[in-house]
């Protein structure tokens, strides 16, 4: 009573000052989320979202969350991170690989906010940084495409040739070829990550080259639809597509980041966060498996299922040896593996993908 | 196979890739000939299209849904002409946040709709003649909007060229204080000429939403809006050519996909620039040829129009 009677006898500056410490006291539970996307893109940024709702729900209402969609990557980026961490934000999510340079920023000027940025390289002590095995997914998925072919080629609609997108092409051939030496991958990039109209049609081409599984690494469901429409196979991306190709789509590689939402964010309440750098596959639960298509035999789906749980027990490694470069040059020798740094440079194709690998 | 089958699957994707193309191109180049220069197609497009999809889905009539894409894109075409025409703010600017407010209204319209599927646009079948090799798909087996787009290319030449009413419209876009010295409403046949601009381009937005990849995503036009813009500069201003470079730009996307899945080493990134390349070569040489800007383009392009007391 006191300190109130005090402080209105004092200037407005200082009593707005007074107001703001008591807001940001008592909304201490404040979890922020920015989006390179909108909400509603079906992939990333939704997945995003979905972990967002997740952690509501893990605190039963205790905890707000906020978010901002469709945040340009650059300097727009740091003005929104910055407002948040301002706001009173204990915990700030920051999901594109473009924020990775704002994020740290505003890290600096904040020492007492949390933050935990997707898919970049940098850290600091109040700054983690938390990405997907998407590759793992694409393994599992290319021995079952090897298994549903009955052409041997495997359609894949690819967004930019950069390494995330080249280990998951090379992930899949490598997939499909252990199970079926004669598959081959035909790739179709398409400069974009997001145009409907143009990765439809990529997968359309695709389709008349006589690719009968469709694969892709662009954010919307066209390349599905297109399956379902010319009656072949394909697999949903970032999330369970499965109700635009209910028919098409074998499995969905599917981000999860619930649980490590959930578990960050507990972490920041209860003392125990600390900066860190998670790179997770099936064994984090970061990259789930949609239900698999009913159309697919059951012996395929044991296989399937079997080489997760391998990948997860560690007993069986994509990017272990042998197999060779695109050249039929030995890439890695038997019993060598592929470290994780070659994993993120990579920009060379393995044995049975088509074309070449455009610079 | 034959010698002349593989091109089928080929000319079938680049029709559905031109078709949208032709409708908001064929519309802006209207507007233009009446002396407005609405940059908002993008915006249009994508209003046309969330509309569209909205009406398909919760009434499954296809006929309603094309024309709530035409209404929707009609609609912010008006507001567009009450702010330049009447109110006579900067035509580019406006443009500009015509295309921002479409894309934000129609991701606010489509929130509920994202993820929902509808059937295509059905297919045109004629029995016996859809079946003729090569010719039967390509000629007689498209669903109704690609025959609507060529149609309407036609009758808008036609009308243009051939008919008073064109004539009318091509003074007020070459020169405003002429036509409305005569006793022409230049603001009324603006306004009108505005929004059948934006009705094509809703039309080829609902395309989009229905036929060309049949669902909702937010800004799912990726750019197309901006594509039609470039084309009617690269047609130099006539409705043919305007269907020509449609399809020439359709039909080098589609060409250059299959080139990358039959394993053939192109550049695709050159080639996804190549439709604006066209353009600015297209600009580089009318702008070295005086006559052809000035017998084709309107003079009046852009300029705001103040009714002389």
């Amino acid at each position: 009573m006191k300190l109130k009677n005090i402080a209105s006898l004092m200037g407005a500056a200082v009593v707005a000052g007074g107001m703001l410490a008591a807001g940001s006291a008592s909304a201490q539970d404040k979890i922020g989320f920015v989006y390179v996307g909108p909400i509603g893109d079906h992939g990333w940024t939704y997945r995003h979202d979905v972990a967002r709702q997740a952690v509501e729900k893990a605190f039963d209402g205790k905890v707000k969350t906020t978010f901002v969609e469709s945040v340009k990557e650059g300097p727009d980026s740091e003005r929104v991170i910055r407002q948040m961490a301002a706001d009173g934000h204990k915990l700030i999510f920051t999901t594109s690989f473009g924020f990775m340079n704002p994020t740290i920023k505003v890290a600096k000027q904040f020492p007492d906010v949390k933050f935990e940025h997707a898919t970049g390289y940098k850290r600091a002590d109040n700054v983690s940084t938390y990405s997907a095995r998407f590759y793992e997914g694409r393994y599992v998925v290319g021995k079952v495409a090897a298994k549903m072919t009955k052409s041997n080629i495997i359609g894949y609609v690819g967004s930019f040739p950069i390494p995330e997108v080249v280990r998951g092409i090379n992930a899949t051939a490598l997939g499909a070829r252990s199970v079926n030496p004669n598959v081959e991958i035909k790739v179709a990039w398409v400069n974009t990550w997001y145009d409907p109209g143009k990765e439809g049609d990529a997968a359309k081409a695709l389709i008349d080259q006589g690719a009968d599984i469709i694969m892709q690494h662009t954010d919307s469901p066209a390349p599905l639809q297109v399956a379902e429409s010319r009656g072949v196979y394909g697999v949903g991306q970032a999330s369970d597509m499965q109700h635009f190709a209910p028919k098409a789509q074998l499995t969905a590689i599917i981000d999860d980041w619930n649980d490590y939402y959930v578990t960050r964010a507990k972490a920041a309440f209860d003392g125990s966060w600390k900066s860190q750098d998670l790179w997770g596959g099936f064994k984090d639960g970061l990259v789930a498996l949609a239900p698999y298509n009913e159309a697919i035999p059951a012996d395929v789906v044991a296989m399937a299922e079997e080489t997760r749980k391998a990948i997860m027990d560690g007993s069986v490694k994509p990017f272990a040896g042998p197999f060779n470069k695109q050249d039929g040059t030995e890439a890695v020798a038997a019993g060598a593996e592929l470290d994780d740094a070659a994993l993120l440079g990579m920009d060379w194709y393995v044995e049975g993908i088509q074309g070449k690998l455009p610079k | 196979m034959s010698g002349v089958e593989w091109i089928i699957p080929i000319l079938l994707t680049v029709i559905t890739a031109a078709t949208p193309l032709v409708f908001a191109g064929i519309g802006e180049l209207v507007t233009e000939k009446s002396g407005v220069l609405n940059l908002g197609v993008e915006g249009m497009l994508l209003v046309g299209a969330v509309a569209a999809f909205v009406t398909a889905t919760v009434t499954g009539n296809y006929f309603l849904a094309v024309a709530a894409g035409a209404l929707a894109g009609a609609f912010l075409a008006f507001l567009f002409g009450v702010l330049t025409l009447s109110l006579m703010a900067n035509q580019v600017a406006t443009g500009l946040a015509l295309t921002l407010f479409g894309v934000g209204v129609s991701a606010l319209i489509g929130q509920d709709f994202v993820g929902i599927p509808v059937d295509a646009l059905p297919k045109l079948a004629v029995p016996g003649l859809s079946d003729i090799p090569v010719l039967g798909p390509v000629l007689f087996g498209q669903d109704a909007l690609v025959y609507l787009s060529l149609f309407m290319a036609a009758l808008v030449s036609w009308f243009l060229y051939r008919t008073k009413g064109g004539l009318i419209l091509r003074a007020v876009g070459d020169s405003h204080n002429a036509a409305h010295s005569i006793g022409y409403s230049v603001i009324g046949i603006r306004y009108l000429a505005v929004m059948f601009g934006g009705a094509m381009s809703g039309v080829g937005g609902a395309y989009l939403s229905l036929a060309y990849t049949p669902m909702w995503a937010e800004n799912m036009t990726a750019g197309r809006g901006w594509i039609a813009l470039a084309l009617i500069v690269f047609a130099t201003w006539k409705p043919g050519l305007v269907v020509v470079g449609a399809y020439m730009f359709g039909g080098i996307t589609i060409l250059q996909l299959h080139a990358q899945a039959a394993g053939l080493d192109v550049p695709s990134q050159i080639l996804s620039m190549l439709p604006y390349l066209a353009t600015v070569v297209v600009l580089v040489l009318i702008s070295k040829d005086e006559s052809r800007i000035r017998k084709h383009a309107p003079a009046c392009i852009g300029k705001i129009f103040h009714p002389a007391a």
